[in-house]
């Protein structure tokens, strides 16, 4: 049995909008979609199901009932039932690390598979959150998953390279890019996901205090770049590089 | 209080993302000690204690420690956290490792990859793959962030001489098992430090090309090699080389990108470089609108003539 943490994001592709207030990014009418990372943690989980390792994934999600939408998403790539925790407040990751751990104490799983990061906050701190609130073993950014007998065998990308570590079950682990290439959910596996289940708690259902630890002051564009000059020619871009930028 | 920073090193060497975490802790006007914590770490010690403006070393020499694994050595942040007001790491592989698993230990919400210090609790930080910027005030002690390394100049890593001061370790938790590193290997600067970067992408086409034609200016310019997910994805080159949200960021004085469109996910990890450089046949690809200089053209022919010209 296998936990999947996902999360609705605004979708890879758009081009945020900083709000004119500074209160925070425009989502009104703005695509939403799963966060890629989460994706290919679902698809992770679906190939083991696939395999024979997995039994059953879990697909749980924290926040607005919009949110329902992320999980009928996994549910149509093939996880097998959806948690929603319902609530209009903004999580920060401590309070999503928690959220999770009380699903996972509810449904004990042996694994927690999720995303290495969120490309709206961009935080890269639940799974690791998640991991010491459980007291399990932790293996961030994998590229490459091998479950044994009782324990997990995880590639995962470091600074130099790679690095392997050996976990004992029950563990969790974020995915990296590399871990795989997430499958399109097919028309019938969309319409047969609609009738899995889901269910759905509140964070008082699970005695979790959600209080925001920090205060967004303010949200601002990142200061613009001047305009450039194009070049014709390798000799005028050798002569600008050596002499008026004088990086060379 | 004081401040602590968790040194990256490898057991011999500090590691240059450290530096810049110095010089984050320094701005908030406190005493700072680093924590260096591994195995056979006796001359990495002696190095941190040399590192400008650090008035003490934690030394923690310790088997629990010989692989950085992040349940072991979070285990020992949380046994010195009472004694400090905030507790920093680069926010490299290593930071995002550790630095969570320790807050949430401590129940504290860590801050990812800072990099502005307002106050000693207010702190600026990017979101959406660098596109805009969050000032947030955080209550409550220790405060736990990583530091963007690219955001603040490196300390010298002499001049100081910081007392060294055994700590005891915190014991194995015995959670996770260190099985192998395979690491790139190269003679090139490490790409998070380097002043100059070439990077290519998926227009390479092959990896041979890679060798040929941007190796020999990667070499004249002793600069290090970059690329994008498309070349890593393509199998090009290694995946620690590839620049990005999702990679490295780097902040290099030049960076040169050779056949990169420049998606958004690429640019968040290189746009606060000071020169950019691109080289695209492309003149509507969104790499030229950050690009100080741009040149249109097949980069098989630029390439070689790049390297021609600079003799």
């Amino acid at each position: 049995k296998i936990l999947v943490p996902v999360k609705r994001v605004i979708d890879a592709y758009v081009a945020i909008r900083v709000k004119a207030d500074q209160s925070g990014v425009e989502t009104a009418n703005v695509k939403m979609s799963m966060n890629p990372f989460c994706e290919i943690a679902v698809e992770e989980a679906v190939r083991l199901k696939e395999a024979g390792t997995v039994t059953e994934i879990i697909a749980v999600t924290a926040g607005t009932a919009q949110c329902q939408e992320t999980l009928r998403t996994a549910m149509a790539m093939g996880a097998d039932r959806g948690i929603l925790i319902q609530t209009d407040e903004i999580l920060q990751p401590l309070a999503i690390a928690k959220l999770l751990k009380a699903v996972a104490d509810k449904e004990s799983p042996q694994a927690i598979l999720m995303g290495k990061q969120a490309i709206d906050g961009d935080h890269n701190q639940t799974g690791q959150m998640l991991a010491a609130l459980l007291g399990w073993g932790q293996a961030t950014f994998a590229s490459k998953i091998e479950f044994g007998d009782g324990v997990v065998t995880v590639t995962r990308e470091i600074d130099g390279g790679l690095e392997t570590l050996k976990l004992d079950l029950p563990a969790v682990i974020t995915a990296d890019l590399r871990l795989n290439e997430p499958r399109y959910a097919s028309l019938p596996n969309i319409m047969k996901a609609k009738k899995k289940p889901l269910d759905t708690l509140t964070p008082a259902d699970l005695g979790v205090d959600i209080t925001p630890r920090y205060k967004t002051l303010k949200v601002t564009e990142p200061a613009a770049r001047k305009a450039g000059i194009m070049v014709e020619s390798v000799t005028e871009l050798v002569e600008k590089l050596r002499n008026e930028a004088k990086v060379i | 209080m004081p401040i602590l920073v968790i040194a990256e090193h490898d057991n011999s060497e500090i590691k240059p993302a450290t530096l810049p975490t110095i010089t984050a802790a320094r701005t908030l006007d406190r005493d700072v000690h680093v924590l260096v914590a591994g195995e056979n770490t006796q001359q990495a010690a002696s190095a941190a204690a040399a590192i400008h403006g650090v008035t003490k070393i934690l030394h923690c020499d310790n088997a629990a420690y010989a692989n950085g694994l992040a349940e072991n050595l979070a285990k020992l942040i949380v046994t010195l956290a009472p004694s400090y007001s905030h507790i920093l790491a680069p926010a490299s592989f290593f930071g995002k490792n550790v630095m969570p698993y320790a807050a949430a230990l401590l129940d504290v919400q860590q801050i990812s990859d800072v990099t502005a210090i307002e106050n000693e609790d207010t702190f600026t930080r990017p979101v959406y793959a660098g596109n805009a910027f969050e000032t947030l005030q955080i209550s409550g002690t220790p405060k736990i962030l990583t530091i963007r390394p690219t955001a603040f100049d490196a300390v010298r890593a002499e001049g100081g001489a910081a007392s060294i001061e055994t700590v005891q370790s915190a014991g194995e938790t015995g959670l996770s098992h260190f099985v192998n590193q395979e690491l790139t290997k190269s003679m090139r600067p490490e790409l998070t430090a380097a002043d100059i970067i070439i990077s290519g992408g998926r227009a390479l086409g092959s990896s041979e090309n890679f060798t040929a034609l941007i190796e020999p200016i990667a070499d004249k310019l002793n600069a290090a090699i970059g690329a994008s997910r498309a070349a890593v994805d393509a199998g090009y080159v290694p995946n620690d080389y590839q620049v990005g949200q999702t990679g490295k960021i780097v902040a290099p004085n030049l960076y040169i990108a050779v056949g990169i469109s420049g998606a958004i996910q690429h640019l968040a990890g290189m746009k606060d470089s000071k020169v950019i450089v691109a080289i695209n046949k492309d003149s509507e690809a969104p790499i030229f609108q950050i690009a100080d200089y741009g040149l249109v053209g097949d980069l098989f022919q630029i390439l070689p003539e790049l390297d021609k010209a600079l003799g």
